[in-house]
């Protein structure tokens, strides 16, 4: 079905079911409940997930497969909001020409940057990535303020010209009229669930996204970009030449990104050159990294456990502290909501940055291999003996 | 006119002349061993072969058709293969995918964007990769993890990724180098197997004379970057000129 094996077909269902089923999976408590807030089920963190996944996705397939880890990638990200929101600016707000310029316009982008930044391999491929990302961030600062607004960032404005319809009262992004940021929400006893059309939208093209990244993981070219991270020298007395599937490889991840751009853009027509300042690059980085480069789904788990933990621990502070622990007596209340405050609210990079380091020391292969080893203990317990291999399938 | 020749190269790196007029003319179908103490210009002459090195002056022509200023993977594309003294295989693939890989870079040249194409729909190519694993007996270890392999497992994996190529001509550099007595024996009978059946020519750069004379039909002797001789096994065995260069070199270590 759809060019893919069963087992990709089935892969492919489950991940449109869970990205279907979002707004429920995402709210798992009643607002009743004192948990309640560790419910990430509003549209705008849900679309987040999305867009990051959709980023973190596309970063996978230069990074996960080729091994060129690009320190510059969120210079796609800013270009593609660029873009989008310029299309808003001059065409219409409708999405899809926005959503269509940010893919192209990231897309030459990335030829450009690398063609240059693939001279080089390693360290230096990175720190080129890096100097380019920069420059991009600077430039939207003076030079290209035109372009960019400057520090201001590019908005939608009512006098803008709006070729195609100039006439209509939106002031928002709309799919043929249908405005984004209409939800519908369901109460189930004390649950709430919201369902926004921004967030399916950004869910349908997450589920494209990741059928696209499944057939290129399954493609000859993407036997070969494993190649490239494998051993560019057997390549090249193979007969292959390295650097343009490198640079494929590149711009397919750089459109990957201006699509999420776009779609950032698509939420929240505006546009700023802080999203191409060079800790974003380094975000989608670990990203990848704690989910688990190199693997399908990998990323997007890195994409949604960053987002979750950004927009949800850092709403925990103080007083929420003082709420949990105030059966304890003073005196070891406050250390203690002093202690749990450094990695909650603004700390929670704190709490990222343990999380961090514990997979990268103890699970290299990111939280993929965690759930790996945890099914393959748990198959060893039910049936002992058998020898029942966790790894992907192969080639054929 | 031999399938591959070798006219007037000279390389030299800084103060050392590498290699000094060096012409070599390989037969067709024919195994042509290059021997020469440490430091003779092997690997050197090797490495211009297959674009790795650009020689100072001189030519190589391989089927009349120059190999300078080509890449190594332009050099691969015109039927050129080469087995490392060190096996270069991909060590994160599987070992069909190791495989595989030659087949596809042979059907689809340098660079093709087969991103919608799905791998394990191409089954007349799988066929192939696997009749390569049957004749180097590693059938049986196609879904292995290639890094897990034993050092004379990556070899032979090598060198079916080579033969799966159909190459006109093999260069093999050290073969046998830090193998085993009957390892060493077990790679001899392979590359026989294949010179046999496959009328392969062959490059061979090799330290072990047993090697050389049980795979050779010409022999060329490299010492100080110059041939001394060109000859056939016999000839080469009593020549004095082989001797005083082998003789040489231990006299002054």
């Amino acid at each position: 079905m759809l060019g893919l094996n069963k087992r990709d077909f089935l892969l492919l269902l489950v991940v449109s079911a869970m990205a279907a089923l979002t707004p429920f999976l995402f709210q798992p408590f009643a607002e009743t409940s004192p948990l309640a807030q560790f419910n990430g089920g509003y549209p705008d963190l849900m679309a987040k997930v999305a867009i990051f996944g959709i980023f973190a996705m596309g970063f996978n397939i230069l990074f996960g497969l080729t091994g060129y880890l690009s320190f510059g990638h969120a210079a796609f990200l800013g270009v593609g909001s660029y873009a989008a929101v310029w299309m808003f600016k001059l065409l219409s707000l409708n999405i899809f020409p926005a959503l269509i310029l940010a893919i192209l316009v990231s897309g030459l982008f990335s030829v450009v940057i690398g063609y240059i930044s693939l001279r080089r391999t390693g360290i230096y491929f990175s720190i080129l990535t890096l100097a380019m990302a920069e420059m991009s961030y600077r430039l939207a600062y003076s030079v290209l303020t035109p372009l960019t607004n400057g520090e201001t960032g590019l908005q939608v404005r009512p006098t803008d010209p709006r070729i195609l319809d100039r006439n209509s009262s939106a002031n928002y992004p709309n799919l043929f009229g249908l405005e984004l940021s209409d939800s519908y929400q369901l109460s189930l006893g004390n649950h709430v669930f919201t369902f926004n059309v921004g967030f399916y939208v950004c869910a349908v093209f997450f589920v494209i996204a990741f059928y696209l990244s499944l057939r290129i993981f399954r493609s000859p070219f993407g036997m070969m970009l494993r190649a490239i991270k494998s051993n560019q020298t057997r390549m090249n007395y193979t007969g292959l030449n390295p650097r343009p599937y490198a640079l494929a490889a590149f711009v397919i991840s750089g459109m990957y990104a201006g699509l999420a751009g776009g779609l950032l853009a698509v939420m929240d027509p505006l546009a700023g050159a802080e999203r191409m300042v060079w800790t974003a690059s380094g975000e989608v980085v670990i990203m990848t990294i704690l989910g688990g480069a190199g693997t399908l789904l990998g990323p997007v788990l890195g994409a949604g456990v960053i987002k979750y933990l950004e927009n949800i621990f850092s709403k925990i502070n103080e007083n929420v502290l003082e709420g949990w622990f105030h059966f304890l007596p003073e005196v070891v209340r406050e250390p203690v909501v002093w202690f749990f405050a450094r990695f909650t609210g603004e700390g929670w990079a704190l709490t990222l940055g343990l999380l961090f380091m514990l997979v990268v020391i103890f699970l290299p292969g990111g939280l993929m291999q965690g759930g790996q080893k945890l099914v393959g203990l748990f198959r060893r317990k039910k049936k002992s003996g058998d020898d029942a291999t966790t790894h992907s399938t192969p080639a054929e | 006119m031999g399938i591959l020749e070798v006219k007037d190269v000279n390389k030299r790196f800084g103060g050392l002349q590498a290699l000094k007029d060096v012409n070599l003319s390989v037969r067709e179908n024919t195994v042509h061993a290059i021997i020469g103490p440490n430091g003779a210009g092997k690997s050197t002459l090797l490495n211009c072969l297959v674009g790795k090195l650009i020689p100072d002056t001189g030519s190589v022509l391989f089927e009349g058709q120059s190999v300078l200023g080509r890449k190594p993977h332009e050099i691969n594309q015109m039927g050129i293969s080469r087995v490392f003294q060190t096996p270069e295989i991909f060590g994160d693939l599987s070992v069909l995918e190791n495989v595989l890989i030659p087949v596809f870079a042979r059907r689809d040249g340098a660079f093709r964007l087969h991103a919608f194409e799905t791998v394990a729909n191409e089954s007349e190519l799988i066929e192939q990769a696997d009749a390569i694993l049957t004749d180097v007996n590693m059938i049986d270890k196609r879904h292995a993890h290639a890094a897990s392999l034993s050092r004379g497992d990556k070899r032979r994996l090598e060198m079916a990724m080579c033969l799966v190529q159909n190459p006109k001509l093999l260069l093999l550099d050290e073969p046998t180098a830090g193998m085993a007595r009957a390892n060493t024996n077990a790679t001899i009978d392979l590359l026989k197997e294949v010179h046999e059946q496959r009328d392969i020519t062959m490059v061979i750069i090799e330290h072990d004379m047993h090697v050389v004379f049980s795979l050779a039909q010409r022999i060329t002797v490299l010492a100080q970057g110059t041939p001394l001789v060109e000859d056939t096994p016999e000839n080469i065995k009593g020549h004095p000129k082989v001797k005083e260069a082998y003789l040489g070199e231990t006299q002054q270590v």
